[in-house]
């Protein structure tokens, strides 16, 4: 009896472990061919069959896709729009996340539905609106407009992850700050906001991501001003083989860094240990 | 230091009465437990004292100054919390240094500060660890230590040592007998664990759904409860309480209980004499009833049912007529389930109870300062 349950188990974990692996393979294969394409010559590219292991690395055609003139540029915007758009959605996120999970106050599952209910419009159907108003307060083809909507496209969920973020930090924290001295904004910059950071930096990961993906909207909005992908999007599909592999590890590259850059130095804050 | 007073207070949340009309005055350096059962209102008191909870109603005073109306940092309290909320992302330093930092010490006199305070309550070896990294009853100290580290009038405590160990409970109490005693802090303590209360109050208020039914020292808590309630709450066993019945005989006043005859002294029979009904509740503790292997003229008959030796004395479960009772003996008295044993009550001991309001007949109105 024992024998079986402890076998069954292991087929569990198996499973398990199996199922992990096909979807981290999903993801990492294409990420690996990418990144090896990148790192190839023209003509290994080319080339067929194709190695799964580099013969030659070369920096040939990430320079070909760097010198192009618009890549450079466009990066900057893709940057400068992700911190705007990070910044803004926490600025104005956070304290609507931080009453949602401590005040009761008239109305609040009407607030946090229709926060969610923003979501619902899709941001095709919103582009051209915005775009037209956008053009009449002289903010067409600038990247504080792409920010706006990508902070718009954020907020929802900033707002949600951050309200249980400060679920999770005791009130009764907060309350000892206020009964030793501290007023209540004190309370929350020296005792709240700091047991937050960590999920407020996901949050903010997440939000970054978002804008650096973005197509759709930072491709209406613009013309010169593009960001990377939108830039990329239209590019792309006229451009050489080697230059699309160029362009997806960058478009790759700068997310994957800046989330593994913000969780390791916060969650080494406090003694969460990564396992 | 000073004193803390608080003035027919309410607060409800909703239809909850939390806390009903409670009036409290804790004099300068005393020390006094709040007891009562779970959800009597202990927390909101507290924090209503603490500022954290505005009143509906009434005021509060610490130290003849009103402070209502100020936020918690204004009012120049300490208080420890029910899960000790000390600071996470602090080390125990910078927890117990948190109030001096507020009120921007000088650094020095932080250090000097938060290192007294720490060998007071014996972390000071703790003192650059971080709160994740300590047991239960070492948070606990730094929660206290934090609390005294700053100068506040009065020190308000919830159920300090409620999640702690038995073993480390009997030792954190006593630790805070003789700090609490050296630092002469105003103090205001809650529990609903009676013998913390008794043990370390100077007085003790009972609460209950919201108000406090009695307040006076421990002994006479103990001793003379005011009502059923109390009597039943506080006391391990609680209080026996037995069905009697008053009457007159050749002139003498005479409570028939137990199957049996007591005669109470002369004191009490005035005031049986006074009731409307014959009929009062004979409250009497376990350890006020003599046990007697012969019949005796004052004493009742009884049948043991169940023998608990627990060491320092048994604790022995008897039918007493119709009713049961517990009664202490020594640790050496010999009883067998089923045998005949006579109870002389000590009449002097016993509390006489009003039937109908549940009160003590001797009790009038608790003194409240
Ligand atoms: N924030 C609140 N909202 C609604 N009801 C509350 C709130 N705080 C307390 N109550 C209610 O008020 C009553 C008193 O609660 P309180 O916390 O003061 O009890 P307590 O005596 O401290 O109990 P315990 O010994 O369990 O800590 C309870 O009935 C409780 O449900
Ligand atoms: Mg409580």
């Amino acid at each position: 009896m024992k024998r079986k349950t402890s076998y069954s188990r292991l087929v569990v974990r198996g499973l398990v472990y199996l199922v992990a692996v096909l979807i981290a393979l999903w993801i990492l294969i294409p990420i690996y061919l990418i990144t090896i394409a990148a790192f190839s010559p023209k003509d290994v590219i080319y080339s067929w069959p194709k190695s799964l292991f580099p013969q030659t690395i070369s920096l040939e055609t990430l320079k070909f896709f760097v010198s192009a003139q618009y890549v450079l540029p466009s990066l900057r915007n893709s940057v400068v729009v992700a911190l705007l758009t990070l910044v803004i959605s926490l600025v104005i996120g956070a304290p609507a996340g931080y009453a949602l999970a401590r005040y009761i106050f008239r109305g609040k599952d009407i607030f946090r539905i229709m926060i969610l209910s923003t979501r619902a419009f899709p941001i095709v159907i919103l582009s051209i609106p915005l775009a037209v108003t956008f053009m009449k307060w002289g903010l067409y083809d600038n990247l504080i407009s792409v920010a706006i909507l990508h902070v718009a496209m954020a907020l929802p969920t900033t707002i949600l992850v951050t309200s249980s973020v400060f679920v999770g930090v005791s009130k009764e924290l907060e309350e000892a700050a206020t009964v030793f001295g501290c007023s209540r904004v004190q309370a929350f910059t020296r005792v709240a906001l700091p047991l937050a950071l960590p999920g407020l930096a996901a949050s903010a990961i997440f939000t970054f991501v978002l804008s650096w993906n973005e197509v759709f909207a930072a491709t209406i909005l613009t013309l010169q001003n593009r960001t990377l992908p939108a830039r990329l999007f239209i590019q792309l599909a006229a451009s050489p083989l080697p230059f699309r592999f160029a362009g997806g590890f960058f478009i790759l590259i700068p997310a994957i860094t800046f989330m593994f850059f913000i969780r390791r130095y916060l969650f080494s804050l406090w003694g969460i240990t990564l396992k | 230091m000073a004193e803390i007073h608080v003035e027919s207070v309410r607060k409800t949340f909703g239809k909850v009465k939390a806390v009903w009309d409670v009036d409290l005055t804790v004099h300068d350096r005393e020390f006094v437990v709040l007891l009562g059962p779970s959800g009597c209102g202990k927390t909101t008191l507290l924090r209503c004292i603490a500022g954290l909870e505005q009143v509906d109603q009434g005021r509060v005073f610490i130290g003849q100054r009103d402070v209502t109306d100020l936020p918690p940092r204004r009012r120049q309290i300490a208080m420890v919390f029910q899960n000790y909320a000390v600071f996470p992302h602090l080390t125990v330093f910078e927890n117990v240094a948190f109030g001096l930092r507020m009120q921007h010490r000088p650094k020095d006199e932080i250090k000097k500060r938060v290192q007294s305070a720490a060998e007071l309550l014996h972390i000071e070896n703790l003192l650059d660890r971080y709160p994740s990294q300590l047991s239960g009853g070492q948070r606990q100290r730094v929660a206290v230590a934090r609390a005294i580290a700053v100068d506040s009038l009065v020190l308000l405590m919830d159920e300090p040592l409620s999640n702690l160990d038995a073993l480390l409970r009997l030792e954190m109490r006593a630790e805070l007998k003789r700090l609490l005693r050296e630092i002469e802090a105003t103090t205001l303590y809650v529990t609903h664990d009676q013998v913390e209360a008794l043990s370390l109050g100077d007085r003790i208020a009972v609460m209950r759904d919201g108000q406090i039914l009695q307040y006076d020292t421990p002994l006479n808590v103990y001793d003379k409860p005011a009502d059923l309630f109390i009597g039943g709450f506080i006391g391990n066993p609680p209080m026996n309480f037995l069905d009697g019945e008053v009457r007159t005989e050749d002139g003498r006043l005479i409570v028939r209980t137990g199957g049996g005859e007591i005669y109470p002294p002369p004191e009490a029979s005035a005031v049986l004499s006074r009731l409307k009904e014959p009929s009062v509740l004979v409250g009497i503790r376990a350890e006020n009833i003599e046990t007697l292997s012969a019949p005796a003229e004052d004493a009742l008959q009884a049948t043991v049912l169940v023998v608990e030796p627990l060491g320092s004395h048994n604790l022995i479960t008897m039918q007493l007529g119709p009713e049961q009772i517990k009664v202490n003996t020594d640790a050496d008295f010999q009883a067998q389930p089923g045998q005949t044993i006579w109870l002389r009550l000590n009449t002097d001991k016993i509390r006489w109870i009003d039937k109908a309001s549940g009160r003590a007949l001797d009790y009038d109105v608790s003194p409240q300062s």
